[in-house]
């Protein structure tokens, strides 16, 4: 691994903080960069999905496949500005956001039911039958106006979500 | 907040860890909602949050992190003084202990392998021999890094009905205490010239060997350590129930293994000294013998190791609850800290158990919500 500190410039490190929207501090981008370089085994450049696995908590988590998709192949940049949604200076908009494209995980800009329905799905697992999942989601989405073939935009999110608030910080340990 | 590992082969397997709720916290999961809405299906942010906190720091991998020296080089007079240091130690330090190392290997074959071919496996001569040897070799290779080793504690002695367990950094744990006692290891087998040292002479002191990707293997093992313990002319068993190579810095769970064999268990605590050389041995990083290089390039491994009073399973307690007892002697002895994960989760990943425990408590608090309807 060698010296993260020392590859990593002043330049490297302003470049980093632009980027993100200056949600991390400094310290926080040297503590971020060591931490990219204990992933990255073979120093490529950015965390294969296999690295990302062999973190255990991470593992078990059961929106890891779908967040995979969203960090797997990110150079150190792009994972900074992954992450700065987590950061406490981030706003409540870029929080939901985060969110919006967790549940559009193919880009497409409006969360279908079947997304819905995935996302549910991998956080119930075997303990809900489908057609339970598909009366649950169907009840909630016509009780707050939407119907089952409803396309839930950005905006949608940001109403339902808005109030009273949501709380989605990790801090980053600097020495 | 961290959760315990499980290995992830048959269910045997899951019998190897400790009681779950000690060690899973309620406020990492899903949030119950006390009312269903749109919002709290499309709330996901604890399980994003617990995502991106793994993302960012786990307590795992924090076990298995190389700690590299700060540079501390960076002015006119100290610079020079540390190229000093690099010619004194690649120059002179290097070849001098290379040429007492390949003295010592020499003397060695030649003493112990005329020993081990000529003599019937029934001389207890022989064994006598070989025990000494071994710890001959050892000790050159403490010397071939100038270590520096305080031995606390009295010294293992040989007799039946007991093991000894020792947290792990490095194989040169085993050489350390192998320079006092010619103990029997049980190890992975390696490739290579670790493996033919391994075959050649360790098998003579009697060695176990596992396979960490065979789970079968488990039962075989489990039987031979049975059977070591007993037999009164055995060298004491030195076992690492960590199962893996840790970072001097941490101790992760011990496998119950060494604490079910109805004997007594002593145990040693390991800590070395960071200043001279970081010891921890990362087989991820590097090869042994890169490993063995660095270390005979530096100035001194130096290290402490506590023999402590041996342990008795008590009453009602389980061979889980006896391992972490110990687990818990050593690490305060050593100034290491607990981590709740399985060290082979290094290598296997973690059970879909784990997933599923979650799933289940978001499914039934929706379902109850659903019911209430």
């Amino acid at each position: 691994m060698g010296n993260a500190s020392s590859t990593l410039t002043q330049y490297d490190i302003e470049e980093v903080q632009e980027h993100c929207n200056y949600l991390f501090s400094q310290q926080e981008i040297v503590a971020l960069y060591e931490r990219f370089c204990q992933l990255d085994r073979n120093a490529k450049g950015f965390i294969s999905a296999d690295e990302f696995l062999s973190i255990p908590e991470f593992s078990l988590n059961p929106l890891s496949q779908r967040l995979l998709k969203m960090v797997d192949g990110l150079n150190f940049k792009d994972f900074v500005a992954f992450l700065s949604a987590f950061s406490a200076k981030a706003s409540l908009q870029h929080k939901i956001e985060l969110i919006f494209k967790v549940y559009d995980i193919d880009g497409k800009g409006q969360v279908t039911f079947k997304d819905l329905l995935e996302v549910l799905r991998d956080l119930t697992g075997s303990f809900m039958s489908e057609e339970q999942r598909e009366h649950v989601l169907v009840w909630v989405l016509e009780e707050a106006g939407y119907t089952r073939n409803s396309s839930i935009l950005l905006d949608d999110f940001v109403k339902v979500l808005s109030s009273p608030g949501l709380k989605m910080e990790v801090e980053v340990p600097v020495d | 907040m961290a959760m315990a590992g499980l290995s992830s082969s048959s269910s045997e397997m899951d019998l190897d860890r400790p009681i779950l709720e000690d060690y899973i916290s309620t406020d990492s999961i899903q949030r119950i909602p006390q009312t269903l809405h749109l919002r709290e299906l499309l709330d996901i942010s604890p399980t994003l949050t617990e995502a991106a906190g793994a993302i960012i720091d786990d307590s795992f991998t924090r076990c298995f992190k190389s700690n590299p020296p700060e540079p501390w080089n960076w002015n006119v007079y100290l610079f020079p003084l540390w190229c000093l240091g690099v010619v004194v130690r690649y120059g002179i330090l290097f070849p001098l202990r290379l040429a007492v190392f390949i003295a010592g290997w020499i003397v060695f074959f030649l003493t112990f392998f005329p020993v081990h071919f000529l003599l019937p496996s029934s001389n207890k001569w022989r064994h006598k021999m070989e025990r000494i040897l071994v710890e001959m070799m050892c000790s050159v290779f403490v010397a071939s890094w100038t270590g520096v080793i305080k031995y606390h504690g009295p010294q293992p002695s040989m007799r039946p009905h007991q093991v000894f367990v020792a947290n792990h950094t490095s194989m040169i744990d085993f050489i350390i205490l192998e320079q006092t006692t010619a103990f029997a290891v049980i190890m992975q087998k390696h490739p290579g010239w670790v493996g033919f040292i391994q075959t050649a002479i360790l098998e003579s002191l009697g060695s176990i060997w596992f396979n960490r990707t065979e789970s079968k293997d488990r039962e075989v093992v489990a039987r031979k350590l049975r059977e070591h313990v007993q037999g009164p002319d055995n060298n004491p068993l030195l076992i690492f129930p960590e199962g893996t190579c840790v970072n001097n810095q941490y101790t992760v769970m011990f496998k119950k293994g060494a604490f079910e064999l109805g004997c007594a268990v002593c145990p040693v605590a390991i800590k070395y000294n960071k200043i001279f050389v970081d010891a921890f041995w990362n087989s991820k990083k590097q090869s042994f013998s890169m490993h063995l290089f660095r270390l005979m390039t530096s100035w001194a491994v130096v290290c402490d190791v506590w023999f402590l009073e041996p342990q008795y399973l008590k009453p009602g307690e389980t061979p889980i609850e006896f391992a972490e007892r110990v687990r818990d002697m050593i690490s305060v002895r050593a100034g290491l800290k607990k981590v709740p994960w399985d060290g082979y989760l290094k290598y296997f990943r973690p059970s879909p158990k784990l997933t599923e425990q979650k799933q289940k408590i978001f499914a039934d608090s929706v379902l109850r919500r659903l019911e209430e309807k």
